[in-house]
């Protein structure tokens, strides 16, 4: 006989919830859902020993439990900390978290280069949208920056650690994914940075690619699609394959353009992370719409500016010069690719390896 | 019935007098207001020799603009194109390979980047939306034209000239 479990009573900004034992605050507010969810940046529910390290979940314990009803003298991170029965939490209600909510993301801006008119991530990134939510527009940080070198890890995946917050959740994912975890944290403090020792390649084990959708900045992107375009221009449709790999769900997104697929991701949940984890093969090597069966357009979020453009319940209006002019086709119609160098329907943009280039497109009159 | 301003004048219907048949009077009554407007301030300007001055916030036609060392400054962000109510904005992006340092200020740039006149409203958004600097509107009109496909500006219409580089414009 299963014994039954004694469930804890915790009260999130006021709204009461029960949650078993050992839950983390973290995890008790999304069983609320809703605004008092804490944001989260490095704690990843998907990947075990993931949280503490970025420190925007901090929280205000106000009553640690029932048997010992002091506060907590500090903030805490709420991914870290486990629940006591009684116990009394305050997120948003609270002005002192909301404030330090506020310095934690100053400072995960610090070293970041805000180059999110280059960077691919943009548009669906965790630090965009949490530095529009929580943070200020200013900064009082005085000194340079540090930089790093662009560097290719693997034939699909590149690192601009230039962006990293070192949340470590690309380390987590090739521990648990991956037998053979190729890179890691160097150094330590200020100068600690991802990067694999010399030089390795990452694409030696099958779900590497991983990395690019557990990042939650844009310092692992995908080198397939690598500036090809903005995520608010492609359209996300859910697809399914049957994959071989037994490990490999072989669900996904496919961002499409018309008939192109520019970039394969895994789905994701309303709090970024993913659903379920997809291979390198699913994710890199299969681009035409032949491989996919599609489900239909994703779900998503209204604010999002991805949402922009994709509209519910299309009607195409009907061509009416031909019934205007009885019958008659009209002779004078401009198709806009005689004209137009963007978007030829003979140039697919997805079907060139990595980003493209200078070379790949035909010169126009001497000026790219 | 009642009328809705006390301005109304009942027309005369009378017939016309003998003097007023030879409608003379009139006649030097009208010429007396056509020639009185030659003294009169002109309400034109003779068009191409002379302009009118343009309002300070008047939008015209887009530039794309470089940095001081001639660099282009659009690094094919977007956000000009999804600001476009007319969706008028299109482009395609690149990576600048080593070496091209000195044409393009980022490491992304645009390779095509093109301005559909015809569904632009020169609202002035994209010059609004534009994180780089990279787009401004000029205190010029679009040329008209006879032609539709003439109105599809490429980045060899917008693109300023380089002071550095000059371009070699070969058709």
């Amino acid at each position: 006989m299963a014994e039954e479990k004694k469930l804890f009573k915790v009260k999130i900004d006021n709204i009461p919830v029960e949650v078993e034992p050992g839950t983390t605050i973290l995890n008790a507010a999304r069983m609320i859902g809703g605004d008092v969810v804490p944001p989260a940046m490095c704690y990843y529910s998907k990947l075990q020993g993931s949280g503490g390290k970025c420190r925007t979940c901090l929280v205000k314990v106000s009553k640690g439990s029932e048997a010992d009803p002091r506060p907590m003298p500090k903030l805490v991170a709420s991914c870290r900390t486990t629940v006591m029965d009684g116990m009394e939490v305050a997120n948003i209600t609270s002005p002192e978290v909301l404030d330090a909510r506020k310095g934690v993301v100053e400072f995960l801006l610090l070293n970041h280069p805000l180059d999110c008119p280059v960077c691919d991530q943009a548009g669906e990134c965790d630090l965009q949208d949490l530095s529009y939510e929580h943070g200020v527009s200013g900064t009082r940080f005085e000194f340079k920056r540090r930089t790093f070198e662009k560097e290719d890890i693997g034939e699909h995946i590149k690192l601009h650690m230039t962006r990293c917050i070192l949340c470590y959740r690309c380390v987590f994912t090739a521990d648990q994914l991956t037998n053979n975890r190729q890179h890691g944290i160097l150094g330590r403090g200020d100068h600690s940075e991802i990067s694999t020792y010399i030089k390795a390649s990452l694409d030696q084990t099958n779900f590497i690619g991983n990395v690019i959708d557990v990042c939650p900045v844009g310092a692992l992107t995908d080198r397939t699609a690598r500036f090809k375009n903005r995520v608010w221009f492609l359209k996300p449709v859910d697809a399914l394959r049957e994959c071989h790999d037994p490990n490999c769900c072989g669900k996904t997104v496919l961002w499409m353009r018309g008939d192109e697929i520019f970039r394969v991701t895994a789905r994701k949940d309303k709090y970024g992370e993913v659903e379920a984890f997809i291979c390198d093969t699913c994710r890199f090597e299969k681009k035409e719409p032949q491989d996919w069966v599609i489900e239909g357009p994703r779900k998503v979020a209204r604010y999002s500016v991805i949402s922009q453009g994709h509209y519910v319940g299309v009607h195409k209006p009907h061509e009416t010069v031909a019934k205007v002019m009885d019958g008659r086709q009209p002779k004078l119609l401009m198709n806009i690719h005689t004209v137009s160098e963007v978007n030829q329907p003979t140039v697919d943009l997805s079907k060139i390896e990595g980003p493209a280039h200078s070379n790949d497109f035909p010169k126009h009159n001497g000026v790219q | 019935m009642q009328t809705l301003t006390n301005r109304a004048i009942p027309v005369d219907r009378r017939p016309m007098t003998f003097w007023e048949k030879m409608y003379l009077p009139a006649i030097a009554k009208g010429m007396g207001i056509t020639l009185s407007h030659i003294f009169k301030k002109k309400a034109t300007v003779n068009y191409p020799e002379e302009t009118r001055p343009f309002s300070p916030v008047f939008r015209g036609l887009h530039i794309l603009n470089r940095d001081e060392e001639g660099r282009e400054r659009c690094t094919a962000c977007g956000l000009c194109a999804v600001a476009c109510p007319a969706e008028a904005i299109t482009m395609e992006a690149a990576e600048r390979l080593p070496g091209e340092e000195h044409l393009y200020r980022e490491e992304k740039y645009a390779a095509r980047y093109e301005i559909n006149m015809l569904r632009c409203i020169f609202c002035g958004f994209c010059e609004e939306a534009c994180p780089k600097e990279a787009i401004y509107m000029t205190e010029t009109f679009a040329p008209s034209n006879y032609a539709r496909k003439s109105f599809i500006y490429g980045k060899d219409d917008l693109l300023i000239p380089d002071p550095k580089h000059p371009i070699t414009v070969n058709k």
